[in-house]
């Protein structure tokens, strides 16, 4: 491998780490709201949610520093086209962080906050997605001097809302396995039913979103379409693990309740990440069509190199904090189990 | 307004906005530290409150500076992105450690928050010093790059190719270490400061019982003590900060003094208006040869003048003012903690009224400062982005509708400072140290 691939791969991973945490994350928000009447399962979302939401948002600043330090040159494109999507999502981040800690001050705002944080848990994911389809092509203005994003062509294309719906049920589908686990873990059997329901409903759904979106790709995107199909097995292994996750949700325990809820978030997150290296694969080699490869995005070697032991160094380091986070607020009865 | 003038406004006022909470960010952690540290040696509760009270402040501030901060971080490539193609070849390391520095706080303040009752009181101290380290590491990371934007080093330029990159080389720049203590002792200086206000303020409403006053005087009185050696150490570091400037950026000194004419015996001009007609400052007091003095270390030292430089490579004149008002409130804030020291150990006396109400402007003073010293430290570099390498016409963005983007951010970061200001202050109102005092007591 060279260096640009070893870069795209980490910068891969970054995607895919942020794109598991920050569903849950903000599928967590969307949860509280939906479900605030339900003592038992808003309380529970909302307690995955305050320790954890400050690392989240550290992990998509890693994203947008990794990829601009390893590709500056496709970073000042995709910054250039995407500037309004993007500064939407800063925005709606800015306020749902700033009134998830206001609410933790004034319980007035506890109320305000179920809106906020429900409302931009749908919102940023469908922001972010929409990303995707203009990576692959067709949407970008080349007219002018300088390649531009003409918003009107984005959001009348049936290509985007099927990314959209694509990305927001899947954000649903994992936020609801992952916190069926979480109450099924803080021994909360109401909250486990709700959640365990809701992700019931919504597998299926995930799963014929992306078909969708293979679908209703623009001309100029069918590229990509004839790159996933050489990856065919990759997309086959990553059906399956959705079978295992899927089935898991019924499968009997001794004590005579359903589901295994932890065997079907770790079949799920590996469903998305089979499914998501083929798609990179396929994505291969641009990273924004046709302007930008990986090649010509490249940062230097001497600049590679440096980063790289940053980020050995770094995770080296990190991997105890982590452990001892995970151990506090994922594990730990005393906190799970807070009246 | 032109595009790149949007630019600049956009990205400045997201600065603008996010310094306040990234400056108390820093400072408000050391000052918990302090009062832990207290607690730990006098064993005195007071201190212990304090912490308790000051972190419940600071975790509000923070769901403010991280997200403000993500934006300014994104907004880098977003708006500069000429800028951040040279960023990324060359000055990439420090961005991608204060990730690191991140993470230390963003998940120690939450064992610090939430697992407080199940951490003993050792790993308590840890983690609230492990997030003070992470936030002031943070700091100084990022003006690690603002340095290197100044005093650019690691890599050849030509034609607008990066050649011949050294990362460590251009992490270690000549400025780095000046600048970043700069930003460092100024950002504690601000935070004690303002935990200093809240004292006086508190001090100055009267309606207090004596165990609630006693309170107070011990919060203002670290403030001030924390704040005044801080703003001393400020002092000593502007004094290296002229010396590094006058070898590495002459213009800026230049620009800074309103000084035109390259000459021995430079004077040291306070207030009044460069103007570049008449060749000097006009209407300021003049302090003689004390320019050559400040730069060189000698009265016949000689400095350099805008002149000896193309008018269109000169800084924007006003900078002398924000010069000006960096130094005097600095200057200001020494002789607060001055009069503190007077009043309290030479005197023995209470503080007297009007000195409460001089110590009550402290905060904002101090946060006036931090932000005209970063307005002018980033304007008197113009019209370069990157020091004689890179134009900030030639780092801006080409395209987009910024105009609209300016007027929606700007309209949102007016909201969350005023409900920020009024958070903080419903619930201190809510939840009054008194009723923990009568507690404990």
């Amino acid at each position: 491998m060279d260096n640009s691939t070893i870069a795209i791969v980490i910068i891969w991973g970054m995607v895919f780490i942020y794109s598991i945490l920050g569903s849950i994350d903000f599928g967590a928000g969307f949860w509280a709201m939906v479900y605030k009447t339900d003592a038992n399962a808003g309380k529970i979302a909302n307690r995955y949610l305050s320790p954890s939401w400050e690392v989240t948002n550290v992990f998509l600043v890693l994203l947008v520093v990794s990829l601009a330090a390893f590709f500056p040159h496709s970073a000042g494109i995709l910054g250039t086209i995407l500037i309004v999507p993007v500064c939407l999502v800063l925005l709606l981040l800015l306020i749902r962080s700033a009134f998830l800690v206001y609410s933790f001050s004034v319980k007035a705002y506890g109320r305000v906050l179920n809106i906020v944080s429900g409302l931009t848990g749908l919102l940023i994911p469908g922001l972010l997605v929409s990303v995707l389809p203009v990576t692959l092509g067709g949407f970008i203005d080349t007219a002018g001097e300088h390649p531009s994003l003409p918003l009107g062509r984005l959001f009348s294309s049936p290509s985007l809302y099927a990314h959209v719906g694509f990305g927001l049920s899947v954000e649903l589908f994992l936020s609801a396995l992952f916190l069926a686990d979480y109450s099924h873990e803080a021994e909360n059997r109401e909250a486990y039913r709700l959640f365990r329901r809701a992700a019931i409903g919504l597998g299926p759904t995930a799963l014929g979103m992306a078909l969708l979106t293979a679908f209703t790709m623009v001309p100029e995107a069918h590229w990509i379409v004839e790159n996933m199909q050489r990856q065919a097995p990759w997309f086959l292994l990553s059906v399956a693990a959705f079978a295992v996750g899927y089935t898991a949700l019924w499968w009997k325990r001794r004590d005579g309740g359903h589901g295994f809820p932890r065997v079907a978030v770790i079949s799920v997150v590996a469903q998305l990440g089979l499914a998501s290296y083929a798609y990179g694969a396929a994505h291969m080699p641009y990273i924004v069509y046709p302007f930008s490869t990986v090649e010509r995005g490249f940062t230097n070697d001497a600049m590679f190199y440096s980063l790289l032991g940053g980020y050995v160094v770094g995770a080296l380091v990190f991997l105890p904090v982590f452990y001892l986070f995970w151990r506090l607020f994922l594990k730990d009865k005393r906190y799970l189990k807070t009246e | 307004m032109d595009q790149v003038t949007l630019a600049r406004a956009l990205f400045g006022s997201s600065m603008a906005f996010h310094i306040i909470f990234a400056t108390l960010g820093v400072g408000v952690p050391l000052m918990i530290a302090a009062a832990e540290t207290l607690f730990q040696i006098k064993k005195d509760k007071d201190y212990e409150t304090m912490a308790k009270r000051w972190t419940k402040g600071f975790a509000v501030l923070l769901g403010v500076a991280i997200p403000s901060g993500t934006i300014v971080g994104t907004m880098l490539t977003l708006l500069w992105p000429g800028f951040m193609e040279i960023v990324g070849q060359v000055i990439a390391l420090p961005f991608q450690i204060e990730i690191f520095a991140f993470f230390l706080e963003a998940l120690f303040m939450s064992i610090y928050v939430y697992a407080a009752d199940r951490l003993s009181p050792g790993m308590r101290i840890l983690s609230v010093t492990l997030v003070a380290l992470g936030a002031s590491a943070s700091a100084v990371l990022i003006t690690d790059a603002q340095a290197w934007m100044n005093t650019p080093q690691g890599f050849r330029y030509d034609n607008g190719v990066v050649t011949d990159v050294h990362p460590w080389q251009a992490f270690f720049n000549p400025s780095f270490f000046v600048t970043a203590g700069h930003v460092l002792v100024s950002a504690y200086m601000t935070g004690a400061f303002a935990i200093a206000s809240i004292g006086a303020y508190q001090l100055l409403r009267g309606r207090h019982s004596e165990r609630v006053f006693a309170y107070h005087r011990k919060g203002l009185f670290l403030g001030l003590a924390i704040g005044g050696i801080m703003s001393l150490l400020t002092a000593l570091n502007g004094h290296e900060t002229a010396q590094m400037l006058h070898k590495h950026q002459p213009e800026k000194l230049a620009a800074s003094e309103g000084l035109f004419h390259t000459t021995a015996y430079a004077p040291l001009v306070v207030f009044g208006t460069p103007d570049p007609e008449v060749g000097e400052v006009v209407g300021g007091i003049k302090l003689p040869w004390m320019l050559s003095f400040l730069a060189t270390n000698r009265f016949d030292g000689v400095v350099k003048g805008l002149y000896d430089y193309p008018r269109e490579d000169w800084p924007p004149l006003y900078v002398h003012t924000l010069f000006n008002l960096m130094v005097g409130i600095g200057t200001l804030l020494i002789g607060y903690a001055l009069l503190a020291v007077l009043y309290r150990y030479i005197r023995k006396r209470p503080f007297p009224r009007w000195l409460l109400l001089l110590f009550l402007t402290g905060g904002p003073l101090a946060m006036i400062g931090i932000e005209t010293g970063w307005i002018f430290s980033c304007s008197a570099r113009q019209p370069w982005t990157i020091y004689h390498i890179q134009r900030t016409s030639e780092a801006a963005i080409k395209s987009g509708n910024l105009g609209m983007l300016f007027v929606l951010f700007l309209s949102i970061y007016a909201v969350l400072l005023v409900l920020t200001v009024l958070v903080l202050t419903f619930y201190f109102r809510r939840h009054p140290v008194s009723a923990v005092l009568d507690k404990t007591t």
